[in-house]
């Protein structure tokens, strides 16, 4: 029988949105996910710079520095718990100029006054020996060690699996179109298919779109400004070029942009900063990718940007307050922001999560239900298990045997296990983003056939005509080879 | 695991020149050769070029890549030659251990007497060359696009523009202009263009698509889907001319914007590499630096005519099986042999081998090479030390078709050693 309505209607699956069902998926509560897009991880979360900040950056007092702060220490135990891939390897910001040290002080202190641990400067030999291939130009550095990387794709999968294990539904292609409050005050949300849902609450987690879902029902009008940043993937043959995130301390120059490995074993170099109107445009543009290039070198020399494998850029939803605006929103009962999620942002994610649930927690009255599971299995990764974990592995699914992304070297069983999760892949990006089938450095050219077939064989009603990069018209082929001509005439 | 199994002579990689290499090394004498392969059946990349042109210097006639592929199966087949399908290798060692996976067995380890690397090449992909814009559906390497429409029977797109001169993607105009859809153009960034002149003639002139020289993709739009590509003239600098772009609306961009060798293996094993063919540097029998590790075919340097990629392919088997019978040494010779580079001069982009010793080469030892541009009416010379040996004339050369020059023992006597050997072109 459909319900009625839904305690919770959470309206975005990226990172805050994801974070914010699983930990509303601690209580006796209905939820519903809705996402515009085809699958989780689609907007600001799937495209940024997969750190996971210690937090001196944010002004002291302000909601961000306190999420960072909170959010970076819930990483360690989060990953281990939802089993997805996080490094602390710790960050540095670069001091090229001796005159700029004040500057780096007074980002020491900073970090300090938010609460950040074990923040230091190292000097010029240190450095070296720390990072060798810093700039010969680098005076000294502000050393994070609890500046860490991660893999954003993995944690909001993670967050989206285990809220749906705890009973947390997700719908997807579902764009909220409108929304109404009625006379027994629930909130209806039409979608832009025709559907409607109802619910007691909303939480708005919508990315760059939160403001034009905020100012459905506000007459305080929320800006949202998307904000392009544009980055470099180098191949894993590239990836030990820097062993911690390698920031550059802003000057009056500009900000510069950072070098870090990821957890995929890359090298991420990015990003530029262009404030556009489109808000979902994420094209690449030649002055970008030259800029990426030009300033990765004022902190970090010899980057081998001959082996990069794909240009790529993402949008933050920056706020011209430059805050994180959450809470109930004023005339709006039971309406919650969770807006302008900006960076720090994937780094706070978890403690947005905590936050965002105990408001619509205390709204609602909730209470917490017996049997929440807190855990979650992570996807294979065949680079960290042993030959013997390996062949158990094969015996128990001999298609984990089978390899089919060479360069990633994923293997046929991974690639069923992504499209068999819940929420599941259902294209050939939900695959990446999942276990990285496709992400490699011939990019999908040997195996994204074969992952389309792969999918084809799990996601039901799916075929080959219908398979898709990432969702409806993102469709691969257009039919089928030696058919006849439209028309039947040649043309010429 | 299991403790390792033996093999004479390993060879990775199914296609070509994995099976030439294979017959080969069991024609000179390796009882117990094993062939690696990945896919679900030998063959390689030859699988999917159902074109014709195949196989007119070794067979004599044309043959499509299929029934090229078909013929050295047979003789491996023939020879009672053992292969394994749908089997990745991980790890190649040093000391010629092989490390592989499949579904049947799991991970399992193969001691090798000599191991032939015979992994081919991958398409240099779109992130490589910096095209600005959208990343939609609809690009597609050449050979993605090759693989859809020949092996799994789908059209990947409508209207087509296509980067890149390179064999493939002339071969893949032509294919998707009789599937049915439109090639607007071929837009080539270097003066001239990458693939052989025999494949513009007749996928690209028979078919009236023009092929636009110094131009390249400047952007792609679309979100879901590629809307449009605009292509601009470059300079000699090969920067992009403001004002030169022309839009097309199309839902599809293919790219054949150069093959590299996979080397991932090779590096594994601690074999030096090129960098200028990004394939393992090697000697006259193909040997790579690592001992007992030979190469041959796209994986040591990319090339043209599959032809060739079996000649060179026998060279190595036969060097592998030398090895492996020999008990982990060269074949003998009697003398000592001396070592001498070869030496790229001018117009020489890269020669395979990279050294070879006049002692062990044999009668004759066919010298491969490519040029770094067109040049008209010169000659290909070749010296060793002051002396010159080969100067042969050539109405035109050009970097899309690869050379050859075959040097005879006798030509390089009285070689001191050290001296070197240097191969160039020369004004005529």
């Amino acid at each position: 029988m459909e319900k009625r309505w839904y305690d919770v209607a959470v309206v975005g699956a990226g990172v805050s949105g994801c974070a914010t069902a699983r930990e509303l998926s601690r209580y006796d509560a209905s939820v519903l996910v809705l996402e515009a897009l085809d699958d989780v991880c689609c907007g600001t979360s799937k495209a940024n710079s997969a750190i996971v900040h210690a937090g001196f950056d944010a002004a002291e007092g302000t909601l961000m520095a306190r999420l960072n702060v909170e959010g970076n220490a819930m990483f360690p135990q989060l990953s281990r718990d939802l089993d997805f891939p996080f490094e602390q390897v710790g960050s540095l910001v670069v001091c090229l100029d001796e005159g700029a040290r004040p500057d780096l002080e007074a980002l020491l202190d900073r970090g300090a006054a938010n609460g950040v641990p074990g923040l230091r400067i190292v000097e010029r030999d240190e450095l070296r020996q720390m990072e060798p291939n810093v700039s010969d130009e680098a005076v000294c550095a502000l050393w994070a060690p609890t500046g860490g990387i991660c893999d954003p794709w993995g944690l909001c999968c993670a967050l989206a699996e285990n809220a749906a294990a705890n009973g947390v539904e997700f719908r997807f292609d579902a764009r909220v179109a409108a929304i109404d409050r009625d006379e027994e005050g629930l909130w209806r949300l039409r979608l832009e298919d025709g559907g409607e849902v109802v619910t007691r609450t909303v939480v708005n987690a919508a990315g760059v779109h939160a403001d034009e879902l905020h100012n459905m029902v506000s007459p305080r009008r929320m800006t949202i400004v998307a904000r392009r940043g544009e980055y470099e993937l180098l191949d894993t043959t590239a990836g030990a070029h820097v062993h911690h995130t390698v920031f550059a301390l802003p000057t009056k120059m500009g900000k510069g942009v950072l070098v870090t490995p990821t957890t995929h074993g890359n090298l991420l170099v990015g990003p530029t900063a262009d404030d556009i109107d489109d808000k979902d445009d994420t094209s690449t543009t030649p002055r970008g990718m030259r800029s990426v290039v030009e300033k990765s070198a004022l902190t970090v020399k010899d980057v081998p940007f001959r082996e990069t494998i794909t240009s790529f850029s993402g949008l933050r939803a920056h706020r011209p307050e430059h805050e994180f605006a959450i809470g109930e929103v004023h005339g709006a009962p039971g309406f919650v922001d969770c807006a302008g999620i900006e960076s720090p942002g994937l780094t706070a994610s978890p403690a947005i999560g905590v936050m965002v649930a105990g408001i619509v927690r205390d709204i609602l009255g909730l209470e917490p239900k017996e049997g929440f599971v807190a855990t979650r299995r992570g996807f294979v990764d065949l680079d960290k298990v042993s030959p013997d974990e390996w062949n158990a592995l094969v015996e128990g699914d001999s298609s984990y045997g089978t390899i089919v992304c060479r360069c990633r070297r994923v293997s046929e069983g991974q690639i069923r296990d992504a499209c068999r999760r819940v929420p599941g892949a259902r294209s050939v990006d939900g695959v990446k983003r999942r276990v990285t089938a496709t992400m490699g450095r011939c990019q999908g050219g040997f195996c994204s056939p074969r992952v389309m077939q792969i999918i084809c064989e799990e996601v039901e009603g799916m075929d080959m005509l219908h398979v898709s990069k990432s969702g409806p018209g993102s469709e691969y082929v257009v039919g089928l080879a030696k058919q006849p001509v439209e028309g039947g005439e040649a043309r010429g | 695991m299991a403790s390792a199994e033996r093999h004479d002579v390993v060879v990775i990689g199914g296609g070509s020149a994995g099976l030439a290499a294979a017959v080969a090394a069991h024609d000179a004498g390796a009882g117990d050769v094993l062939v690696l392969e990945r896919e679900g059946q030998l063959g390689g990349i030859l699988n999917q070029c159902i074109h014709n042109g195949f196989g007119l210097h070794t067979f004599k006639e044309e043959l499509t890549g299929p029934e090229y592929a078909a013929r050295y199966v047979a003789q491996a087949t023939e020879r009672k030659i053992t292969h394994l399908l749908r089997t990745t290798v991980l790890d190649v060692s040093a000391d010629r251990v092989v490390t592989a996976v499949n579904a049947e067995r799991g991970v399992f380890r193969i001691e090798a007497g000599a191991v032939v690397l015979a992994m081919g090449c991958r398409e240099r992909p779109r992130g490589a060359l910096g095209i600005a814009g959208t990343r939609p559906a609809g690009v597609y390497t050449a050979g993605c696009a090759q693989r859809l429409v020949n092996i799994d029977g789908y059209l990947p797109g409508r209207e087509v523009v296509v980067l890149g001169s390179g064999d493939i993607g002339l071969i893949m105009a032509r294919r998707l202009t009789l599937e049915g859809a439109h090639v607007a153009c071929v837009a080539e960034l270097m003066p001239y263009s990458g693939g052989l002149k025999r494949n513009i003639v007749q996928c690209l002139d028979d078919f009236g698509i023009p092929l636009y020289l110094s131009h390249t993709v400047v952007g792609v739009e679309g979100r879901g889907r590629v809307k449009a590509v605009t292509i601009a003239r470059v300079d000699e600098a090969l920067r992009p001319i403001p004002g030169t772009e022309r839009r097309y609306e199309c839902d599809t961009l293919l790219l054949s914007v150069g093959l590299l060798p996979e080397n991932e293996l090779s590096r594994q094993a601690g074999v030096e590499l090129s960098p200028v063919t990004r394939g393992p540097v090697v000697d006259e029998s193909l040997q790579t630096s690592v001992p007992g590790i030979f190469a041959c075919g796209n994986v040591l340097h990319v090339h043209d005519l599959v032809d060739y990629v079996s000649e060179e392919a026998a060279v190595a088997g036969r060097s592998a099986a030398a090895w492996a019978l020999g008990g982990g040494r060269a074949a003998a010779s009697d003398a000592m042999p001396t070592e001498h580079e070869l030496v790229c001069g001018e117009g020489v982009r890269y020669t395979v081998p990279a050294h070879l010793s006049p002692q062990r080469m044999g009668e004759r030892l066919t010298l491969r090479f490519r040029v770094s541009g067109v040049y008209q009416d010169c000659h290909l010379s070749v010296y060793a030390g002051e002396r010159r040996i080969v100067h042969r004339r050539k109405q035109v050369v050009a970097p899309g078709e690869m050379q050859e020059v075959v040097l005879r023992r006798d030509q390089l006597q009285g070689l001191h050693g050290g001296e070197k050997i240097r191969v160039l072109l020369e004004e005529a």
